[in-house]
């Protein structure tokens, strides 16, 4: 069966060719796949249909493993992402020092679970296998950067800060 | 960083150039009356390390003191609990917690002496009782400038191997040195290379694994963020013991820092002909790529990650044949953790027997641990294999914040157990640690205090275990989901003694059915706290047939 049209035309944005660039490095070969993935998650924040039907029709490899390959790998995102993202670290000492109960408190307060984005895209919540800051337990990476010694006032201030933002830049 | 290193172009064919880079960066380093390093890893970055190195300079600018004071970040100093960290030389004060705020306390320590509010001792015995090799240059030398690491004696090992010795005296050397490999397994370091060596095949590879993935392990992201040359010559060395010309480094993604440091680090490298064609002029060719994981945790293990850097789901296969013989795109590959590659170029620099002469009898050299969890100095320490647990958790540690009891030490991660408080005495090494039901691990250390309920922590670990179990076989893909549960049962106090007879039995067969280490070692955390802390599990099964005899009184 062939893989659905893609919905968009991939020569007006300028990022596939950051994509295909990638492949080009890599030869083309089958082991491109997950570097390119990486690419485009980099590029757009997230992998869909697009993304992968852009991606097989240059690689050899077909729709369905570079779906399996996506879906397997809990780094790779397959829905688009808030526009701030907070991963929460549930590496052991993060458990020990109280990681779960602030995603405990961010479900409760915020009705979120993890992979889940507020309903005005504002901020997603994800969870991070130990993030190696265990010196800093519990921690979250949030918008890239590493905080340590988190506690549920911590949290509650950021994700207020960020879902009070004026929405100026939607319009882009 | 914000003030980039310069990293003059540098060439180096031979010993003489090498030696040339060495004593010039030196020289230039020794021009400088004091020297402020800060230190720049993740742990202290995210307490805002690079603003106060970027306000240091400033500030010494303004002062006019930049031609007489070098200031510059270096990788981790390992007290991560007292971070940003800092040191001044050649007085050998270290400051710790420093913010933007205390750039002009820093800067009068100079002239004025050492601020006591800022000032920690290193007589104290984290510092005091550590032993470093791999960490030897880590908080010393600027992570991206190779020069320094030169200077440092870097990159000795890979002239000595290639121009003084064949392929052969280099494995025998590692052979002598005793290391085993430190990714968890133990498996001698020199065998492996043995094998590799051995298989017939024109092409070969070499891969690091730097999927660091046990939660609550931080070494080989350290070693990467804070000296990435080091494992760079180490997979050279290798390369040419086992008759490889082209390496990988495999390593998370959720290591935004490593992965930037390292591939600046292998620029560097192939810039100055250390990596590439004809190394010091020898027919030796090493080129190293990087391959990033996205987050995967049976990648760690040996066949998963062949198939990841294939471009495939990371699904591990039946083992043999054995990457020595069978690996990446068919051909013979070794395959070494970071800390491993990191021992090589000191074993190469100082011989197999200095290294053989560290540590115990079947465990030799110096262990990386991550020291975390319920403990006063959280951080990263490099200590003799045979030290006590004691002697980490009280002496290094510093012991249990607030007064609190210590109750068990988790080593291993998941594929781990827990030590509790009666073995505390016992000696750290692979065997020690394997006789009490726990592994050595990769080198993540969690201390746990009596307010820990190990039920909890073993449903922790199975969560853990379930959620990354890759689906092939139905050992792991099942057993791990049907252990969760029974695990829920008792942490929610609901479970039976069929439940308990149960997950024993399942304990069983997972670790003796399932195709991979993943499978295999899923039940230890499991069976270690079942054993140490079975009252906890009887405590569980107990109030709940309580609780029903009441109900059936009602």
């Amino acid at each position: 069966m062939p893989a659905p049209a893609p919905s968009v035309d991939y020569s007006t944005d300028k990022r596939w060719k950051i994509v295909e660039a990638t492949m080009r490095r890599n030869g083309y070969q089958p082991d491109a796949l997950i570097e390119t993935l990486h690419t485009v998650q980099e590029l757009f924040g997230f992998i869909d249909e697009n993304a992968l039907h852009f991606v097989t029709s240059k690689l050899p490899v077909s729709p369905s493993k570079a779906l399996g390959v996506a879906t397997f790998y809990h780094y790779f995102q397959m829905k688009p992402q808030g526009k701030h993202t907070c991963s929460i670290c549930t590496g052991t000492a993060c458990h020990i020092k109280g990681g779960e109960e602030i995603l405990e408190d961010i479900r409760d307060h915020y009705m979120l679970n993890p992979g889940e984005t507020t309903p005005d895209g504002k901020v997603s919540l994800l969870t991070v296998r130990c993030i190696g800051a265990c010196g800093l337990a519990p921690a979250a990476v949030m918008d890239g950067e590493v905080v340590g010694n988190l506690t549920v006032e911590m949290i509650r201030e950021q994700f207020d800060t960020w879902m009070a933002e004026e929405d100026d830049e939607e319009t882009e | 960083m914000t003030k980039k290193r310069n990293n003059p172009r540098i060439a180096v064919h031979t010993y003489d150039e090498l030696m040339d880079v060495a004593d010039s960066t030196r020289e230039q380093l020794d021009a400088y009356k004091h020297h402020i390093t800060i230190c720049v890893a993740a742990g202290c970055i995210s307490q805002s390390s690079d603003k106060v190195l970027e306000a240091l300079i400033a500030g010494a600018e303004e002062r006019g003191m930049l031609d007489e004071v070098e200031i510059k970040g270096v990788g981790c100093l390992g007290l991560c609990a007292k971070g940003p960290l800092l040191r001044i030389d050649p007085e050998g004060i270290l400051y710790h917690g420093v913010t933007v705020d205390d750039v002009d306390t820093i800067l009068d320590t100079l002239k004025k002496g050492p601020n006591k509010k800022l000032l920690l001792s290193e007589e104290i015995p984290f510092f005091k009782r550590q032993q470093k090799v791999v960490l030897e240059n880590s908080g010393y030398i600027d992570p991206e400038s190779l020069p320094e690491y030169i200077a440092a004696g870097g990159y000795q090992g890979l002239f000595r191997a290639l121009t003084e010795m064949g392929p052969n005296d280099v494995i025998n050397e590692v052979t002598k040195s005793g290391l085993r490999g430190r990714g968890g397994g133990g498996y001698p370091t020199g065998l492996k290379w043995v094998t590799v060596a051995k298989a017939d095949s024109n092409v070969k590879y070499v891969i690091c694994n730097a999927d660091e993935g046990d939660p609550g392990a931080f070494m080989d992201r350290s070693v990467l963020e804070s000296d990435p040359h080091r494992v760079i010559e180490g997979m050279a060395i290798a390369g040419y013991a086992v008759g490889a010309s082209k390496g990988y480094v495999y390593i998370r993604a959720e290591y935004p820092l490593a992965v930037e440091r390292l591939k600046l680090a292998i620029r560097h490298a192939r810039q100055a002909h250390l990596l590439g064609n004809n190394i010091f002029g020898t027919t030796f060719d090493f080129s190293i790529d990087v391959r990033l994981g996205a987050g995967a945790f049976v990648c760690g293990e040996e066949t998963a990650l062949i198939a990841s850097i294939e471009g495939k789901r990371g699904i591990p296969r039946p083992r043999p044949p054995y990457p020595a013989d069978l690996g990446l795109w068919g051909k013979p590959t070794l395959i070494n953790n970071v800390e491993t590659f990191a021992n090589i170029a000191p074993i190469l620099r100082n011989g197999g027997d200095w290294y053989a002469a560290i540590g115990t009898e079947q465990s030799k050299g110096t262990k990386v641990f991550a020291l975390a969890g319920q403990i006063q100095n959280t951080g990263l320490i490099e200590v003799p294999m045979g030290i006590t647990l004691r002697e980490i958790v009280y002496d290094i540690g510093g012991g249990l914040p607030d007064g609190r009891h210590f109750k068990a030490v988790q080593t291993g991660g998941p594929s781990g157990g827990c030590v509790p408080e009666q073995f505390l005495d016992m000696p750290v090494d692979y065997e020690s640690l394997r006789e009490v039901g726990t592994i050595m691990g990769s080198g993540g250390m969690i201390v746990m205090d009596d307010s820990s309920s190990m039920v909890n922590v073993a449903r922790y670990f199975m969560e853990f275990s379930m959620s990354e179990s890759c689906g092939k076989c139905i050992p792991c893909r099942v057993g791990t989901r049907q252990m969760y549960d029974l695990l829920d049962k008792f942490v929610k106090r609901t479970a039976t003694q069929r439940d308990y007879d149960m997950l024993v039995e399942l304990c069983d067969l997972c670790q003796n059915t399932s195709l991979c280490g993943l499978g295999k070692a899923a039940p230890n955390p499991v069976i270690s706290t079942m054993k140490y802390f079975n009252e906890e599990y009887q405590e569980s099964m107990l109030q709940n047939e309580e609780a029903l005899m009441g109900e059936k009184a009602e």
